[in-house]
């Protein structure tokens, strides 16, 4: 570890390091987060995050299961997942620590804030004795600072009320972050300019609580030494911090502009894909109509009807929600209407762990509805693959003439990391054709891909009528024919197999052959990632691959798994993605599957390598 | 909308669909779809801005008989369809055909929240107080005590009053009309169809096969004079063969006087304000068709102007353009914190 003076501390050179912000929910800690991981972001890190908030907005305070966390792995190589086990617990109250300091990992730092730990507090964390002065926290690094005080102390000419004081002390504890972690005051000074401009005491409190947490690390002899955390080599352009739901908004736009459509979205509110409909009602200037509707099946419905009249139509939800919107989905693609149906999954059945990461509607998503009804599956990787999903999702559905339906996931939704952002003409304009030609015109006439033609009200001479009822291939007439049934269904489902013609062949990291192929899908991806390269740094010769296409599965997938000896799926959920590959392509698979409503620690799927290649490096 | 424009060309025949008719014999959904096939070309609306959207049941079959932009969508959520594509599209006329059943039960949610919004959308409600396609299970309009074969013992459900769910849910056109009344039936589409928002209108329509005679005491030559009393704006409420009985307001229940009694005259008499901007009024004679000692109210109800849902959606969209520019997708992507990597 390379050392370097400063200030008389010397810095150590680390290569990543995993922090947790822990406090009640009320105690601002995804705000903390958040501008620690901008301005790490800012440095030139590499970094992902995951925000773990209780579902009470105002859980009572000094409680258990009122503690809000913001992990955030940041660093110079393989950060693809925001870290197994903190190295750092910041911990603003009792029962923070309490709830995290079991994932610390062995001799990691602890800063506590001192004030918080009084007999009260205690007693809300269920600590029997006061752990700053107990001998428990021995097998780490302990550094109690009296963090509310000190903001008091420094915060009194501001002109704040006393509680508006003590509501200031998250920054002194980014303020100490920083000194910490050798990181500049700046971006965050700024953010509180911009943010709370013509409030000046606000101001001031924050760049003061922020300037004393800062200098606190500085002048007191608390620390021995500070850190220091390479730059990531990342590709050259211009980035920012993303989060999935945002970009999946913005991915909307994107489609919304390629398409030349205008765009509408229907939704009702639901954690955690609600941010998609703040988002998109923001951005009114790009003609998006959002329509907070009266429930989710409202949300599908009407999409439908701006579907017919000729919008890219988008409906958004979480899993409760999508079995609400079940019986209109089988309506979309009875109507062979396009339609994009956004599924941010949460931890599950009923209302579950709403606030909690999940990838168990899976199934659900494939074949949740009544009837024979195939409907198309896309699933986004990472907070930025979120943009390129959705703009993907909305393609296949106008080419296709069918519902898609674009899964990711509280994790990926709420998670962010940095995205070199593209430029709009790195994209393909989507050929979309809605037809005006009345001669010859059949509403259920096909094209080369099946899709029927997109005729919308208020073009003359192609008045015709859509339904659920089944309808006569061509013609579109209502029809109770043996046959034509027989053979509609058979064309629904072939729409969704004809799309594996555009869409991109699976990518293989790692040798396209050998003992150990580990395959997962949508928002896995950071945490398979960083464990097969764990793997391979020990030694294991082990290939990966993620899926982005489920409905239909890329065209070389049975080919792919057939090269390998061993097959392994872990899975947010009881394996619904192995249940999927067993059924299409008849290979043993190995399951690997966690409902912990967390996203999948990489030193599990790395010890499960392990263990099928027989713990041989070979 | 767009401005009315010349559609005289257009005759009831341009909207009949190729489709045969398939309801019952003698059904009251008939009068329904030959009065709209005789109303649309009145409209000044081109044949192919008209949407005709409909959930399940015999009256949402509709649209397939239209010669019109249409969709059979789903049980009782045609207004959240129709909703949608008005949004979407302000320019076109879009009207909706439900059930009891439909609109009252599966899409109860859908239907007072499109009045409540005030989208501007047509709801033909075709009230036959039973489930018709699904043969003859009682209604969420259905009388108490009705036996049906899922109420063999009589139902024990308390019914809804449409008009007056309409109207408590605040849509700004509130009508009620009758099959058989075919004169009438057709004023009321075309005041619907002129209207700008939620209109919603109610037909009582007669169900020969599961509910027959369910609105005999109203249509039939004999009894109509005493058992309703036509709405019409700015007059008393007169009603009876010699129209020499009306409706007196006694606290907040109307009650019938006899203009020949020799107490009571025409300037006791409630007067009908369609456009009067509380919906109170119009909500107290909506009841009195739950009333046997009363006539039943038929006309409008309410017609009053407000601001429509989709007009509201399109200022809102060109006044943040105005002050924000067209959106750029470009420097959307490169907006907010960003820096460089080299
Ligand atoms: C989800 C769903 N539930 C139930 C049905 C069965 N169903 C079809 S129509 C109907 C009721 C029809 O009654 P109403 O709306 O009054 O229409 P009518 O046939 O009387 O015109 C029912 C229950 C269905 N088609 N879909
Ligand atoms: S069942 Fe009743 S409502 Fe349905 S078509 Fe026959 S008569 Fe009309
Ligand atoms: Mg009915």
């Amino acid at each position: 570890m390379a050392q370097e003076e400063k200030n008389g501390k010397p810095i150590e050179q680390l290569n990543d390091v995993t922090v947790m912000f822990a406090g009640d929910s009320g105690d601002g800690m995804q705000l903390t987060g958040t501008q620690f991981s901008d301005t790490t972001a800012f440095l030139g890190n590499d970094l992902s995050t995951l925000p773990d908030y209780p579902s009470e907005i105002r859980a009572p305070l000094g409680t258990l299961y009122g503690v809000s966390g913001f992990q955030l792995h940041f660093g110079a190589t393989n950060v693809h997942t925001p870290g197994d086990n903190p190295d750092v617990l910041v911990a603003m109250n009792p029962a923070a620590l309490k709830v995290n300091v079991k994932n610390l990992k062995p001799r990691g730092i602890i800063i506590c804030n001192s004030d918080a730990f009084d007999a009260k507090n205690l007693k809300l964390a269920k600590y029997e004795s006061n752990p700053l002065e107990d001998d428990s926290l021995s097998g780490y690094k302990l550094f109690p600072v009296p963090i509310t005080s000190l903001t008091v102390a420094a915060l009194k000419d501001c002109g704040l009320k006393p509680k508006e004081v003590t509501r200031s002390k998250n920054f002194f504890a980014l303020g100490l972050m920083y000194w910490l972690f050798n990181e500049p005051l700046e971006p965050t000074l700024e953010w509180v300019k911009t943010k709370f401009k013509n409030k000046e005491s606000v101001i001031c409190g924050n760049e003061k609580a922020l300037k004393s947490g800062y200098y606190y690390g500085e002048n007191t002899q608390l620390f021995a030494s500070r850190y220091k955390i390479a730059k990531a080599k990342l590709p050259k352009g211009t980035y920012k911090s993303i989060s999935g739901n945002e970009a999946t908004a913005i991915g909307l736009i994107a489609a919304s502009k390629l398409s030349k459509l205008p765009l509408f979205l229907g939704s009702y509110p639901i954690t955690p894909a609600t941010d998609i409909l703040h988002h998109l009602s923001k951005y009114k200037n790009f003609g998006v109509k959002t329509l907070q509707a009266e429930d989710e099946i409202a949300g599908i419905t009407s999409a439908i009807g701006a579907s017919f009249g000729g919008s890219l139509a988008i409906t958004t939800t979480s899993g409760p929600g999508l079995a609400l919107k079940t019986e209109a989905t089988g309506l979309a693609l009875m109507l062979e209407l396009p339609l994009v149906i956004v599924n941010v999954q949460r931890g599950g059945p009923s209302t579950g762990l709403p606030t909690k990461t999940e990838q168990s509607d899976l199934l659900q998503a494939m074949y949740g509805r009544s009837g024979e009804s195939p409907v198309a599956v896309v699933a986004a990787t990472s907070p930025s693959d979120c943009f390129y999903m959705a703009i993907e999702a909305s393609r296949l559905a106008l080419k296709y003439m069918v519902p898609v339906i674009l899964l990711t996931d509280g994790y990926i939704a709420n998670g962010a990391e940095p995205w070199r952002i593209p430029h709009v003409n790195e994209f393909k304009e989507f050929e979309v054709t809605q037809r005006t030609d009345s001669e010859g015109f059949q509403p259920y006439d096909r094209d080369e891909n099946l899709a029927r033609p997109w005729a919308i009200p208020g073009t003359p001479g192609l008045e015709h009528r859509l339904g659920g009822l089944e309808k006569a291939n061509i013609t579109g007439a209502v029809s109770h024919d043996p046959e034509n049934h027989h053979l509609m269904t058979e064309i629904r489902a072939q729409k969704i197999e004809n799309m594996q013609n555009s869409i991109p062949d699976l990518e293989v990291d790692g040798d396209s052959e050998g003992k150990v192929l580990v395959i997962g899908w949508g928002g896995t991806k950071g945490s398979i990632t960083e464990a097969v390269n764990d793997a391979r740094k020990k030694g294991m010769k082990v290939s990966r691959a993620q899926l982005q296409y489920i409905n239909p599965f890329p065209k070389n997938l049975g080919d792919v798994l057939s090269k390998f000896d061993n097959v392994i799926v872990p899975e947010n959920n009881m394996g619904q993605l192995a249940k999927i590959l067993r059924d299409k392509f008849l290979v043993p698979v190995i399951q690997f599957n966690k409902m912990r409503g967390l996203p999948l620690k990489t030193f599990e799927i790395t010890e499960k390598i392990a263990e099928v290649l027989g713990g041989k490096n070979d | 909308m767009t401005n009315k424009i010349d559609t005289t060309e257009l005759k009831p025949k341009d909207f009949q669909s190729d489709q045969d008719v398939r309801w019952c014999p003698g059904c009251g959904d008939y009068s329904v779809l030959s009065s709209v096939q005789k109303v649309f070309p009145k409209l000044g609306i081109k044949k192919e801005d008209f949407v005709w959207i409909a959930g399940i049941g015999c009256s949402s079959r509709f649209p397939y008989y239209m010669d019109t932009y249409g969709m059979h969508g789903i049980h009782g959520r045609a207004p959240a369809i129709a909703t949608g594509l008005k949004v979407a599209r302000p320019d076109l006329s879009v009207w909706v055909s439900t059930g009891d059943g439909d609109l009252m039960s599966i899409g109860g949610n859908h239907f007072i929240h499109a009045c409540r919004k005030n989208i501007d959308l047509k709801l033909i409600l075709f009230n036959n107080q039973i489930y018709g396609l699904t043969k003859g299970q009682y209604s969420p309009t259905s009388e108490k005590g009705k036996v049906t074969k899922s109420s063999p013992y009589g139902s024990v459900d308390y019914p809804f009053n449409p008009t007056s769910l309409a109207l408590g849910a605040e849509a700004t056109f509130v009508a009620r009309t009758l099959d058989r009344d075919v004169k009438h039936l057709q004023e009321m589409l075309l005041r619907a169809g002129e209207h700008k928002g939620t209109a919603f209108l109610e037909v009582y329509q007669n169900c020969v096969i599961f509910n027959d005679g369910a609105y005999t005491d109203y249509t039939d030559k004999e009894t109509k004079a005493e058992t309703i009393i036509k709405l019409e704006q700015g007059e008393p409420l007169l009603f009876g063969k010699n129209f020499d009985k009306g409706i007196k307001i006694d606290g907040f229940n109307p009650v019938v006087v006899d203009l020949n009694d020799g107490v009571h005259s025409i300037e006791d008499l409630l007067v009908h304000d369609e456009h009067d901007e509380s919906p109170v009024r119009s909500f107290i004679y909506s009841h009195m068709t739950d009333h046997p000692e009363l006539p039943t109210p038929i006309g409008v109800f309410r017609q009053i102007k407000r601001e429509t849902y989709d007009e509201a959606v399109t200022r809102q969209i060109e006044a943040v353009t105005d002050k924000k520019g067209e959106g750029d997708l470009e420097s959307l992507l490169f907006s907010g914190n960003t820096w460089e990597v080299e």
